[in-house]
C-alpha cells in the first residue's frame, strides 16, 4: 500500500517536472513579481484644480520625470520619463489643457495633453551655448490668435506658439553674452520686458514687441559692484538682486524703460550681517532673504525702499505666493517643532493674518521639509481652504489637507544607489503566525475552488478568488523566514541617505530609516550614503544576534570629506551605532574573515593611502594580523589610466594614528598609454558567488578546468577619441581593448583588442567568464563578446589512475605567484539591442545553469541563457556536442519575446539589476531598480526541485483516497467472491 | 644565405658566452610572424613574440628588414629589495621598428642582467627570510623613458630561487609603450612558500614581449545558414503549448488506474463465468472441490 503511494507520488513528481514552460502564463503575472512606479524628488509642481473633474497636480522631478498625480489619492495618472541627459528646467500649463515642459538646458520644448499625457507637439530650439534657461508662459499675452510661450535658453529668446509649437520669432543674444534673468509682462500691453545681465555687471532691459520679436527699446546701466546672479522679482516692474559681495540688496526698477538702482546694505536691515542669500519663493512685493541662518521677509516699498517685516528661524520652508480671493496674496510656510510640523498660510500684505494654522505629526525618518507648494480651494462653507504638497528631505512627497496627511509617496525609492539582501527572522515558537486557512470549511472551499479552476469550470469571479487565495496561501508577505528562502528583505540605500527594507513577497516597506550624523555638527548635518555592505550575517554561531548592514556615508560630496559609518539592525531597522570615522572613504573592502560574532572585517582606504580596519576590536585585529601578509588591494585611477596594486606594510605612525590604521606599499602598476587608451569600465566577480564545480566535462570525456579566481579584474579601455558618443569617430580611430588582470601580482592574463569598436561597455563577470557588450562601428551593430578562461595547469588530471593514486594537483593550493597556465576561448555575437546594464543569476550552490539578465534600452529585462554566449558554439556541432547542449553557431544572439522577465512592464530609468540566491537551488531573486522598482523570482533551469505553487495537493489527496478506497473495495469484492467460490 | 646563418649562429654563441648570465634572447623576425598572422592590422602590427630557448634563436634569425627605419634603443630594468630605493638591475636593448603607417614595434629584445653585488645578495637574503617582496620596474615608454610613470611589478622573493634565480618577465607592449610587466618565477610557487637559498647567484631570465591579440570573429554568415539556424532555434525555443496529457494527467492517471482495475476485474469475471458455464468440471477439479463431488 505504502509502496503504491510512493510510486504514485514519484510518478506525479516526475510528470510535473517533465513539463516545462519557457515563460509565464497570463494568470501567473503578479504571483511572484511586483512592480512599483515612482517619479523621484519633485522639483516643480503646478496644480490644476480650476475646473470640475479630476483634481490633479503636474510635477517635474530630479529624475527627469514629468507626471500628473491624482490629488485625492496620489496615484499617477500619467508620467513620462525623459532621458538622463534631458533634465527638466521648467514646467507649466498653457491654454489650460497643455502641460509645457522645457528641458535640456532650454533646448527642448514639449507640450503634453493634460488629461491623458499624450504628446501634442515637440519643438527643438536652437541653442548655441550652455546657459541658464527660463520658461515663461504669459497668462494673457495674445498675438494674432496665438498664445506665445517665451523660452530663453542657449543664448536665444524664442517665442513659441502654444497651439502647435511653432517658433513665432527668435532673438539672438549670443553675440553680446546676454543672460536673460526675467521676462516680465505688464498687464494689457503687447510689449514684454526682458531683463538680463551682461557679464553679470550690467543690467539690460529690452522691450520687445511680443507679436514680432522686434526690439522696441533697449536700456542698459552698469552696476559697478557686479551681481551675484540670484534674483527675485517682486512686482511687474521691480526686481531685487544681490551684488557680488552678497552684502547689498539692489532693487532694480525699470518702469517705462528707465533703469534705476536702489542699494540697500544688508547691515541696514539686520545687525548681524553676513553672506545673504535670496530664497527662491516668489512673493509679491516681498522677498525672502536668508542671512546667517535666519530667514527674513523684506517688503519692497514704492521707491525700492526695503524694510524687514518679519524674521523666522532657519528651518522654514516656504511656498510661492498664491492669489486668493479679494486681490489678496497668500503664501505657506512650514517649520518643525519636535516631531510635529506646523503649516501656516499667511497673507503677504499682512503677515499677522494667519489664514491657516495646522500641526501635523510627522515621522522623524522623513527629515526636514524641503519644498512646499500650496493650492487653495473653496470649502463647503464657501471659505478658503488650502492644501499643501510638501517634499521632505528623504524625497518623499506628501499632501497635507485639513491637518492630516492625505497621501504620501516614498519617492526616495526612485533614486536607489545600492542594494543588498538580508534574511528575515526565523519563525520562533513563541511567535504565533496566524494560519491562513482558518477552518476546515474554508480549507475545503478553497480546494473545491482550486479543483474547479483546474477543471476549467471556474467563473471569472472564481478565478479572481483563486488568485487571491493563492496570494494568501503562499504566505508570501509573512515576516519570517521560509523553508525555500523565497521571503527575504532587500535593503536599498537611496540618494537621500535613507535606508529602505523591502519585502520580496509584496514589495512593501518593512522599515525605513534616514541616516543620521552622529556628531550633529553643522558641517555634516546629514551624511550622504555611498554604499552598503553586509556587516553581520549570523548563521553558524551567534544565531541569537540580529543580522546587520554597514552603511558607509560621507559628509559632503567631496571624496576627501570625512566618512560616517552606520550599523543598522536588519530586523528592526534601528541604528545600532554610528560613528564619525575621522578619515575619508575612498574604497571599502570587505575581507573574507569574520570574527566570533560573525561580524565581517572591512578595510577602508582613505585619500592618504592608509587603510583602516573595522570593526575596531582587538579580536578583529588579531585575525587581521594573522593574515596581514596575504592582504592585497588595488586602486583604479580612471582619469590617469593607471591601476595600482598594494599590499599591507605596517601600522600607521604619527600621533593621530591608532593601531587599526595601516600603511600600504605599491606592488605593481599597469600604466595605460594616455594617447591610445582610456579606462571606461572595470569589473570584478561578486565576492559571494558560489561556484559548484571547477571541472567542465565535455561530451568526448574531456575535462576542462575553469580558472576560478577571486582576484581577477576586468578592464575595458577605448581610444580617447572613441570615448564619446557612438558614431562620433570613424572605425579606424577607435579601438576597444579588454584586459583580465590578476589583482595580486598585476599580471595581464588576457588582452584582446577589438578594432573599430567603441563603448560604452557593459560587462558581467561570473565564475570563469566575462560577457561584455559594446558597439562595433564597422558592422554598425552592437556586439556581445564572451571570454572564458580555463586552467591549463590542472589539465593533466584526466587520468583516472592518477586520481586514484592521488597523483594529482587538484587539492594543491593555488598561488597567484605561480606562473599562470591558462588559455582563453572567446567568441563574439551581434546583439540587436543597446543595453543599460547586465547582470547574471546567482543560485545557492551554483549548480543551476546561469542566465544573463540584460537591461535593455526599452527598460525591460531580457533573460538570455548563458549557453547562447558559449565560445564553444560551432557552426555544425557534432552529435556529441548537440547532446551536450551546444547550440549551432549563429551570427547574432536571439531575442525571444517570451524571455522578457518583466513581461509587459517597464522599469523606467533602469539603472541596475541585483540578483540573490534563494535557499532553493533552482531559484534566484531578481531586483531591478531605476525610477521604478521591479522584483521577480527566476528559475533559470525551471523549478526542478520543487512543485509549482498551483500544484493541487487536494487533488493528490483525493486521488490517493480514491485509490485506497478502490483497493479496499476491490479487496472486499474479491474476498466475497472467493468466499462464494469456496461455498460453491 | 646558409653562410650568413652560420656566421650569425657563431656570433650569437660568442655573444652569449661572453656574458656570465644565461640570457634569453628574443631574436624573432617579425616578418615571419607577419606572414603567419596573415594580415597586418593597423594598430597592432607587432606579433606575439614567444619565449624561445637560446639554442633555437640562430636558426630563426634572418636578415633585417627596412634597416633605415630601425633604431636601436635601450632601457633599464631597475629593482628594489622590499621598500628600498630602485637601482639598476639590467639593460634591455631592442630595435624599434617604425612602420610606414606610423606604428612602432619593438623587436629583437635582448636582456643583459647585472649580477647581484654582495650587498644586494644580503638584501635578497633578508627578503627571503622575511618572505618580502622583490620589486622591479620598467619605464612606461621606451622611446622617452620613464614615460608617464614607471611600470612596477613585484614577487615574493621566495618564489625566485631554484638552482639559480629563475625569473620570467612578460612585457606587455603597445607600440613604444609598456603597459605592464608580469614578473615571477617560470614555474609554480605554491603557498606556503619555503625558505630556500639559491644555489647559484646567477639569474636565469626568460623574457617575453606581448602585444594585444585581435578578437576572433566568425565570418559573416550567409543568408541560408542564418535562416536555417534561426528556424531551428525557433523550434527549440518555441513555448510548448500544454498538451492534452499535460493538462489532464492528474485525472487521467487515476482514471486509467481505475479503468485498468475495472478491466482486470471484468476480465477476471468474464473469464471465470464462461469457464464456470462451459467447463466447470475441470475448473472445479483444479480448485480442489472435486473430491467433494466424488
Amino acid at each position: 500500500m505504502a509502496m503504491a503511494i510512493r510510486v504514485c507520488l514519484l510518478l506525479l513528481v516526475f510528470l510535473s517536472s517533465a513539463i516545462v514552460s519557457f515563460s509565464l502564463y497570463e494568470d501567473q503575472v503578479g504571483l511572484m513579481d511586483w512592480h512599483q512606479r515612482y517619479i523621484g524628488k519633485v522639483k516643480h509642481a503646478v496644480f490644476h484644480t480650476q475646473k470640475t473633474g479630476r483634481k490633479r497636480v503636474i510635477v517635474s522631478t530630479e529624475e527627469n520625470v514629468v507626471a500628473s498625480l491624482d490629488l485625492r489619492h496620489g496615484e499617477i495618472f500619467w508620467r513620462h520619463v525623459l532621458g538622463t541627459k534631458d533634465a527638466i528646467d521648467g514646467v507649466d500649463i498653457a491654454l489650460g489643457k497643455y502641460v509645457i515642459t522645457l528641458s535640456s538646458q532650454g533646448s527642448m520644448l514639449r507640450a503634453w495633453n493634460l488629461p491623458d499625457g499624450q504628446m501634442v507637439w515637440e519643438t527643438s530650439l536652437h541653442s548655441a551655448q550652455s546657459s541658464k534657461s527660463l520658461l515663461s508662459v504669459p497668462i494673457n499675452l495674445k498675438a494674432d490668435k496665438d498664445y506665445p510661450i517665451l523660452v530663453f535658453g542657449g543664448g536665444y529668446l524664442h517665442a513659441v506658439s502654444a497651439i502647435d509649437g511653432e517658433v513665432l520669432w527668435k532673438k539672438d543674444f549670443t553675440a553680446e553674452g546676454f543672460e536673460v534673468q526675467r521676462v516680465l509682462q505688464p498687464p494689457e500691453s503687447s510689449v514684454i520686458y526682458v531683463l538680463g545681465f551682461l557679464h553679470s555687471s550690467e543690467a539690460v532691459v529690452y522691450q520687445i514687441d511680443s507679436k514680432t520679436g522686434e526690439v522696441v527699446a533697449q536700456k542698459s546701466m552698469v552696476f559697478p559692484g557686479g551681481f551675484s546672479g540670484e534674483i527675485s522679482s517682486v512686482s511687474s516692474d521691480k526686481v531685487v538682486v544681490l551684488d557680488s559681495t552678497r552684502s547689498i540688496l539692489v532693487t532694480i526698477g525699470f518702469l517705462d524703460g528707465d533703469i534705476s538702482f536702489h542699494k540697500t546694505p544688508i547691515s541696514d536691515l539686520v545687525e548681524d550681517s553676513g553672506n545673504a542669500e535670496i530664497l527662491s519663493p516668489l512673493l509679491s512685493d516681498m522677498l525672502a532673504v536668508k542671512v546667517s541662518k535666519r530667514t527674513m521677509f523684506v517688503r519692497v516699498g514704492g521707491e525700492g525702499k526695503l524694510e524687514v517685516v518679519d524674521s523666522l528661524s532657519d528651518e522654514t520652508a516656504m511656498s510661492d505666493s498664491l492669489p486668493v480671493a479679494d486681490d489678496q496674496v497668500a503664501f505657506a510656510s512650514v517649520h518643525h517643532e519636535g516631531s510635529k510640523i506646523h503649516l501656516m498660510v499667511k497673507l503677504v500684505d499682512d503677515l499677522d493674518t494667519v489664514l491657516l494654522r495646522e500641526s501635523i505629526q510627522m515621522d522623524q525618518h522623513r527629515g526636514r521639509v524641503h519644498k512646499v507648494f500650496i493650492n487653495n480651494y473653496i470649502k463647503t462653507d464657501r471659505s478658503n481652504g488650502f492644501r499643501a504638497l510638501i517634499v521632505m528631505e528623504d524625497h518623499s512627497l506628501l499632501l497635507l489637507q485639513q491637518g492630516a496627511i492625505v497621501w504620501s509617496r516614498e519617492e526616495g525609492l526612485a533614486s536607489v544607489t545600492d542594494v543588498t539582501t538580508a534574511e528575515l527572522p526565523v519563525e520562533k515558537d513563541g511567535v504565533s503566525v496566524a494560519k491562513v486557512e482558518h477552518t476546515l470549511v474554508d480549507w475545503l472551499k478553497g480546494h473545491v475552488l482550486k479543483l474547479k479552476g483546474s477543471l476549467l469550470l471556474a467563473s471569472p469571479e472564481d478565478v479572481a478568488a483563486i488568485q487571491e487565495m493563492r496570494m494568501q496561501s503562499s504566505g508570501r508577505s509573512k515576516l519570517t523566514r521560509d523553508h525555500n528562502g523565497f521571503r527575504k528583505l532587500f535593503i536599498a540605500l537611496t540618494r537621500a541617505g535613507k535606508l529602505f527594507a523591502l519585502h520580496t513577497g509584496d514589495g512593501r516597506i518593512v522599515w525605513s530609516m534616514l541616516l543620521n550624523s552622529p556628531s550633529k555638527s553643522e558641517a555634516c548635518e546629514r551624511p550622504s550614503g555611498i554604499s552598503l555592505y553586509q556587516w553581520q550575517v549570523p548563521h553558524h554561531h551567534a544565531m541569537d544576534e540580529n543580522p546587520s548592514v554597514l552603511v558607509v556615508g560621507r559628509c559632503g560630496s567631496d571624496s576627501s570629506a570625512p566618512g560616517v559609518l552606520s550599523l543598522v539592525d536588519v530586523y528592526t531597522g534601528k541604528e545600532i551605532s554610528s560613528s564619525d570615522i575621522g578619515h575619508s572613504v575612498v574604497q571599502v573592502m570587505p575581507l573574507p574573515f569574520t570574527d566570533s560574532t560573525e561580524q565581517r572585517l572591512h578595510l577602508i582606504a582613505d585619500t592618504e593611502g592608509h587603510v583602516h580596519l573595522y570593526p575596531k576590536t582587538s579580536e578583529a585585529l588579531s585575525i587581521f594580523q594573522r593574515e596581514f601578509q596575504n592582504v592585497y588591494w588595488y586602486t583604479v585611477e580612471g582619469d590617469d589610466g593607471i591601476i595600482r596594486g598594494h599590499a599591507m606594510k605596517s601600522s600607521c605612525a604619527g600621533e593621530t594614528a591608532d593601531e587599526y590604521c595601516f600603511t600600504t606599499r605599491e606592488l605593481w602598476t599597469v600604466v595605460f598609454p594616455s594617447e591610445s587608451e582610456k579606462i571606461i569600465s572595470t569589473l570584478t566577480r561578486k565576492p559571494n558567488e558560489v561556484v559548484h564545480t571547477q571541472a567542465k566535462v565535455s561530451t568526448d570525456q574531456d575535462v576542462l578546468y575553469k580558472y576560478v579566481s577571486r582576484n581577477l579584474l576586468f578592464v575595458a579601455t577605448v581610444s580617447p577619441k572613441g570615448a564619446g558618443e557612438i558614431g562620433s569617430v570613424t572605425p579606424e580611430e577607435s579601438a576597444l581593448v579588454v584586459y583580465l588582470i590578476d589583482t595580486i601580482t598585476g599580471r595581464i592574463l588576457h588582452r584582446l583588442s577589438h578594432q573599430g569598436c567603441q563603448g560604452p561597455v557593459h560587462a558581467v563577470f561570473s565564475e570563469n567568464w566575462v560577457v561584455y557588450h559594446y558597439f562595433n562601428l564597422r558592422a554598425h551593430k552592437y556586439e556581445v563578446t564572451v571570454v572564458e578562461i580555463y586552467d591549463q595547469s590542472r589539465a593533466e588530471n584526466k587520468n583516472v589512475w592518477k586520481l586514484v593514486l592521488g597523483k594529482h594537483n587538484l587539492t594543491a593550493p593555488i598561488s597567484s605567484y605561480s606562473r599562470p597556465e591558462m588559455f582563453t576561448k572567446s567568441q563574439s555575437y551581434f546583439f540587436a539591442q543597446s543595453v543599460k546594464t547586465i547582470a547574471v543569476t546567482s543560485t545557492a550552490k551554483g549548480i543551476t545553469s546561469k542566465q544573463l539578465l540584460i537591461g535593455t534600452i526599452g527598460d525591460q529585462i531580457l533573460a538570455l541563457d548563458k549557453r547562447f554566449v558559449d565560445p564553444r558554439r560551432t557552426l555544425n556541432p557534432s552529435q556529441a556536442e548537440k547532446e551536450e547542449g551546444i547550440i549551432p553557431l549563429t551570427d547574432s544572439l536571439p531575442i525571444i519575446p517570451q524571455s522578457y522577465i518583466t513581461h509587459s512592464l517597464k522599469v523606467e530609468g533602469l539603472r541596475g539589476i541585483v540578483t540573490a540566491p534563494a535557499k532553493l537551488e533552482s531559484t534566484t531573486h531578481v531586483f531591478a531598480y531605476g525610477v521604478d522598482l521591479f522584483y521577480t523570482r527566476l528559475a533559470p533551469s525551471k523549478t526542478y526541485d520543487s512543485l509549482t505553487d498551483d500544484f493541487s495537493y487536494a487533488l493528490l489527496l483525493i486521488t490517493i483516497v480514491a485509490l485506497v478506497a478502490a483497493i479496499y473495495i476491490t479487496w472486499v469484492i474479491s474476498e466475497k467472491r472467493e468466499l462464494s467460490e469456496k461455498w460453491r | 644565405m646558409p653562410n650568413l646563418t652560420l656566421v650569425l649562429f657563431l656570433s650569437t654563441l660568442l655573444f652569449s658566452s661572453s656574458f656570465a648570465f644565461q640570457s634569453d634572447e628574443l631574436l624573432l623576425d617579425d616578418e615571419e610572424f607577419g606572414l603567419e598572422g596573415g594580415s597586418h592590422h593597423p594598430r597592432s602590427p607587432e606579433p606575439v613574440i614567444r619565449d624561445s630557448p637560446p639554442k633555437q634563436t640562430p636558426s630563426i634569425r634572418r636578415r633585417y628588414s627596412d634597416p633605415d627605419l630601425d633604431s636601436k634603443i635601450q632601457f633599464t630594468l631597475e629593482h628594489a629589495f622590499g621598500d628600498s630605493d630602485f637601482s639598476s638591475a639590467g639593460t634591455f636593448s631592442a630595435r624599434l621598428k617604425t612602420w610606414s603607417h606610423g606604428g612602432q614595434t619593438l623587436t629583437k629584445l635582448r636582456f643583459s642582467r647585472n649580477e647581484f653585488s654582495n650587498e644586494e645578495k644580503d638584501a635578497f637574503k633578508n627578503l627571503l627570510k622575511g618572505d618580502d617582496f622583490y620589486r622591479i620596474r620598467l619605464p612606461s615608454n621606451v622611446v622617452s623613458p620613464p614615460g608617464r610613470e614607471y611600470v612596477i611589478a613585484s614577487v615574493r622573493a621566495r618564489c625566485l630561487p631554484r638552482d639559480g634565480l629563475d625569473e620570467h618577465i612578460v612585457i606587455h607592449m603597445d607600440g613604444a609603450n609598456i603597459l605592464a610587466v608580469s614578473y615571477g618565477s617560470p614555474g609554480a610557487c605554491p603557498y606556503p612558500r619555503q625558505l630556500k637559498l639559491p644555489g647559484k647567484w646567477t639569474f636565469n631570465s626568460h623574457t617575453i614581449l606581448k602585444s594585444s591579440e585581435q578578437a576572433p570573429r566568425t565570418p559573416i554568415f550567409t543568408e541560408e545558414i542564418l535562416g536555417s539556424s534561426e528556424n531551428m532555434e525557433g523550434e527549440a525555443e518555441a513555448p510548448v503549448e500544454r498538451s492534452f496529457w499535460a493538462k489532464y494527467w492528474m485525472y487521467l492517471i487515476p482514471l486509467g488506474l481505475i479503468v485498468m482495475n475495472a478491466v482486470t476485474q471484468a476480465s477476471n469475471m468474464a473469464e471465470e463465468q464462461p469457464a464456470g458455464a462451459q467447463g466447470q468440471a475441470p475448473a472445479a477439479i483444479q480448485r480442489g472441490s472435486a473430491p467433494r463431488r466424488r
